[in-house]
């Protein structure tokens, strides 16, 4: 089984590399880019869970040790069940 | 007083910090494993600066949940005295024994420079020896000290007077200008609500010899030694 998570800086938190990366888009030419938040993916293969187990552990995971709470939040999804 | 360094896989300052504890402040000083349990009957213990797990996934966020940190999670919650410095500030907010977040610096560089900061609170055992709002030239080197915290968070630390320390001009000015690294309201170090935890970016320990350029950073280390030698 495969789950990707998905942490990004809160809104309202400043995004210093977002903003870079905004910045240089638009000395490209790319003006119809209006923000840019840049955050961090993690892919997990799990074993020995089921669907119902995993739901429980990775959300725990997210809040304890991927995502900083206090500034990130996470979102997550299955990218291969099994 | 016996002080402890710990030392995680990639500290740096962990020796340098050693030095000035043992050679320039004259203190019983050991070195602390990070997968030791015992914190060898040290009176302050001192998180140094560095990488620890070469800063992945976030400055501090795996050092924490090292086998030694829980124990100074409990040393700290029984009054402990302990010292966090850059890397170590960055894992004492990670661990949860001080409040709020590090980001990366606003421009975006590793800033590795001699710094003014002003000291905002000089009633700790961090800061007895410093004059209320005396300025202090301290250096820094660190990519992720662009603090945060959210705003009830940092009302908070403002009302119970747990910002210690504020980037200032050479002056004493608190000012964008003084902001290296962009953190709210210029805090360079702050502590928990007792007093006994701080954490802050500047090194102390390479200013702790007038050869280094400047000396200040003694007044912190000897604060520290007056706080346990009143007691």
């Amino acid at each position: 089984m495969k789950v990707r998570i998905l942490v990004n800086l809160k809104n309202g938190v400043l995004d210093p590399q977002g903003q870079t990366v905004r910045h240089a888009l638009h000395v490209l030419g790319y003006h119809q880019v209006k923000d840019v938040r840049q955050g961090k993916v993690f892919e997990l293969e799990l074993e020995g869970l089921d669907r119902q187990s995993a739901t429980r552990l990775i959300p725990e995971i997210a809040d304890r040790v991927l995502a900083n709470p206090i500034i990130e939040s996470f979102s997550w999804d299955f990218l291969e069940e099994a | 007083m016996k002080f402890g360094v710990v030392i995680f896989p990639g500290s740096n300052c962990d020796y340098d910090t050693f030095y000035v504890l043992k050679e320039v402040l004259g203190q019983p000083t050991v070195f602390l494993w990070h997968k030791d349990h015992d914190l060898q009957g040290v009176n302050c213990v001192v998180l140094p600066g560095g990488f620890s797990y070469g800063d992945y996934l976030r400055s501090g966020a795996i050092a924490r949940f090292s086998p030694l940190m829980q124990e100074i999670v409990e040393f700290a919650q029984k009054g402990g005295l302990v010292l966090g410095i850059c890397n170590g500030f960055q894992i004492l907010l990670e661990v949860g024994l001080l409040e709020g977040a590090m980001l990366r610096n606003k421009n975006l560089k590793f800033l590795c420079q001699h710094v003014w900061v002003r000291v905002e609170n000089h009633q700790t055992p961090f800061t007895s020896r410093a004059k209320a709002g005396q300025i202090l030239k301290i250096p820094i080197a660190h990519f992720d000290g662009n603090y945060y915290a959210p705003a009830e968070t940092l009302e908070r630390l403002k009302t119970k007077k747990q910002i210690i320390f504020r980037y200032c001009t050479e002056s004493g000015e608190i000012n964008e200008e003084a902001n290296v690294n962009g953190s709210l309201e210029n805090i360079a170090g702050i502590s928990n609500e007792g007093g006994n935890v701080l954490g802050l970016m500047p090194h102390p320990e390479r200013a702790s010899e007038r050869q280094l350029n400047s000396s200040d950073g003694l007044v912190i280390l000897k604060s520290i030694l007056d706080s346990w030698q009143r007691k």
